[in-house]
């Protein structure tokens, strides 16, 4: 059967939920593998976690290049490994580094790229790529003509599926290329000890009309009552209130959660962009005209800090 | 030290953005501007320059005849001078193809430093950069909310998902900078006088050595399918808070199973 590299995405030794659900989507178009580069010793829990998703084979490589440089070397690997195994097509997940790598190793492979994909499918021409464009207003189709298919796709794209495989690992041995801009530092993120941002089922965001960094406490109180993550308009990360790797929209993360609650945001197409795939969206605005009503599934005309600590107060009441 | 910025001119994200039949992105349905993104490579390759007080500034663009005003309104904001690649057969292009047109520009106009934005506000994928450092064969420092050159050296920030790096290269190198690096300038009078005189070359695929196979749709190593407008979202319930708001919507997010 064609085999499907999908590069696992991990932190801390452990496994991030869009890469099971890249396994799970590459079931559906041919027998997956993953690439895990740069896990040191979690390696093998790792392999042991993308077995359990479905990897019938595991290829893992370990060298400091994957750390003290940009990019370069993922590229180098991801591109050795997909010539060696003659893959049918290579799945990475869209993040701001994925993007980058998945472009490099298309053009090394000589194949198209598609990037952003929302769904995949099995076609008669090879796999087709759902992408949702322009601030999620068309949904195009498309598909890689020229090469073995290289596809980003979006966390949430999925649920990820349990499928017990044989996770056969193979250690590689990557031949490094150089001409990789050097990282000199690297600070981890401190965690909020909330979900992830573009894996939370549940996402609660804050805007300008939050008033102060201070107001951001009613917003991660509604948050935590309901396991969410915490969001920010741009407005709200400009202003200093919240860390910009919180915000939602173009130019922050892209998020496709089962509920999403807007709270003082206006709704521009910008933070749209973020936000307009969430199955359900429910809004808090004290403007009556604000956009973000065009998009709601249930919206509370109202002042937030009346609206918000009513609502957490009433979701504790009834979860007990 | 020669700086390129490559800029894009895109529809305007507040517009009606549509597809033309071809399923190539609509041009006349909407008016056209310089991406706003690439606001801020043009505006940090003014900063670099000024610092160093010894640079010239190109700014780039690929596109149609309109994609002038993306050059102008970079010009207006300081950049010396524009090369404009136009020609009819890029109609179509994807981002391989576009990155190969980009990179025999680059090679004719020379450059010590390449800046881009972190993505187009129309296509969005945000991987041209890593594209052209590919191509050229130098380094990509990428995504950086901050960035400065000093004694050959680009040095930068680069807020990720799970991290902040610091990251450096010699140059030549690929540079991309995000929204986060600092506002960019609002063009002057005077930078819009001064713009009317400043030169810009036009190149098409003959002056750089291009096939028009290898290029637009008829090169395209991706394919579109098709393109569905999404239904409207149906019109949901929109209540005024009367003091019970927060109890209606919690009640709603229970029918809804959400608690
Ligand atoms: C190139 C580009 C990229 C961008 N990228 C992004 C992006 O990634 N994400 C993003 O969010 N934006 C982005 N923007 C900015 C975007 O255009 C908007 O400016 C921004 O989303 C506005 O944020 P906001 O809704 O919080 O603020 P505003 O538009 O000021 O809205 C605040 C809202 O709060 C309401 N309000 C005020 N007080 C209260 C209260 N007490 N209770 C209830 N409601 C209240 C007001 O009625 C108003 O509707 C981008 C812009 C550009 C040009
Ligand atoms: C909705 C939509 C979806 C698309 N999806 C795909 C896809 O999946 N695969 C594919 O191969 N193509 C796709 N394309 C085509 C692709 O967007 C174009 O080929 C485009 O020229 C390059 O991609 P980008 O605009 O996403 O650039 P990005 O990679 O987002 O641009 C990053 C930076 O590169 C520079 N830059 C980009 N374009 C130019 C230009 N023309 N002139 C000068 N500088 C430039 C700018 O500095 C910009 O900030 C899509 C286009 C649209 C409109």
């Amino acid at each position: 059967m064609a085999e499907i590299l999908v590069l696992v995405d991990h932190a801390d030794g452990v496994v991030r939920k869009p890469a099971l659900e890249l396994l799970t989507l590459a079931r559906r178009i041919g027998e997956p593998s993953a690439v895990v580069l740069g896990a040191g010793p979690a390696a093998a829990e790792i392999a042991a976690k993308v077995a359990e998703f479905g990897a019938a084979k595991v290829y893992v490589a370990d060298a400091a290049e994957f750390a003290d440089y940009l990019v370069v070397p993922k590229v180098d690997a991801l591109t050795q490994i997909a010539k060696a195994a003659d893959a049918a097509a290579v799945l990475v997940t869209s993040s701001g580094e994925g993007k980058e790598i998945a472009a490099r190793v298309a053009l090394r492979l000589g194949s198209g790229i598609i990037t952003d994909a929302v769904d995949l499918e099995a076609g008669d021409g090879g796999p087709v790529a759902t992408q949702s464009v322009f601030a999620a207003s068309f949904q195009v189709k498309s598909k890689v003509s020229h090469g073995a298919p290289v596809i980003t796709v979006k966390p949430n794209a999925v649920g990820p599926e349990a499928a017990p495989a044989a996770g056969a690992v193979e250690n590689v041995t990557v031949g490094f290329t150089g001409n990789a801009a050097k990282v000199t530092s690297r600070t981890a993120r401190v965690s909020s000890g909330r979900p992830e941002l573009t894996e939370a089922a549940i996402v609660v965001s804050g805007g300008r009309g939050v008033g102060a960094a201070d107001g951001f406490g009613v917003v991660e109180e509604l948050a935590d009552s309901l396991g969410a993550a915490v969001g920010a308009s741009r407005a709200a990360v400009d202003a200093g209130w919240y860390p910009h790797s919180n915000q939602v929209g173009q130019t922050g993360k892209q998020v496709s959660p089962q509920l999403y609650v807007a709270a003082g945001i206006s709704g521009a197409i910008q933070h749209r962009a973020g936000m307009q795939t969430s199955k359900t969206i429910v809004a808090i605005n004290k403007d009556a005209e604000a956009p973000i009503f065009e998009l709601v599934d249930y919206g509370v005309v109202g002042d937030l800090f009346q609206v918000l600590p009513q609502l957490t107060a009433e979701v504790k009441a009834r979860k007990g | 030290m020669r700086i390129v910025v490559c800029v894009k001119y895109v529809p305007d994200a507040t517009g009606d953005r549509r597809f033309a039949d071809d399923t190539t992105t609509d041009r006349d349905a909407v008016d056209g501007l310089l991406s706003e993104l690439d606001e801020y490579g043009v505006e940090q390759a003014l900063r670099i320059a000024e610092a160093s007080g010894d640079a010239e500034v190109t700014v780039l663009t690929v596109g149609p005849d309109d994609a002038r005003d993306a050059l102008k309104k970079a010009l207006s904001m300081g950049a010396d001078k524009g090369v404009h690649v136009n020609d009819d057969d890029i109609h179509g292009s994807d981002v391989i193809a576009t990155s190969a047109i980009i990179a025999k520009a680059l090679e004719q106009t020379g450059y010590d430093l390449v800046v881009c934005g972190m993505a187009s506000t129309d296509g969005t994928m945000g991987v041209l950069p890593a594209l052209l450092a590919e191509r050229l064969g130098v380094p990509q420092v990428t995504l950086l909310s901050e960035v400065s050159v000093e004694a050959g050296v680009v040095k930068g920030r680069r807020d990720g998902d799970a991290a902040t790096e610091l990251v450096e290269a010699s140059l030549p190198a690929v540079v991309s900078v995000t929204d986060q690096s600092g506002e960019a300038r609002y063009p002057s009078f005077k930078g819009i006088m001064a713009a009317k005189k400043k030169p810009v070359a036009e190149l098409d695929l003959d002056d750089l050595g291009l096939e028009a196979d290898e290029v637009g749709l008829a090169g395209a190593w991706t394919a579109v399918e098709t393109v569905t407008e999404r239904p409207a979202r149906t019109a949901g319930t929109i209540v005024k808070d009367e003091g019970e708001g927060g109890k209606q919507l919690a009640t709603f997010l229970a029918e809804q199973k959400f608690i």
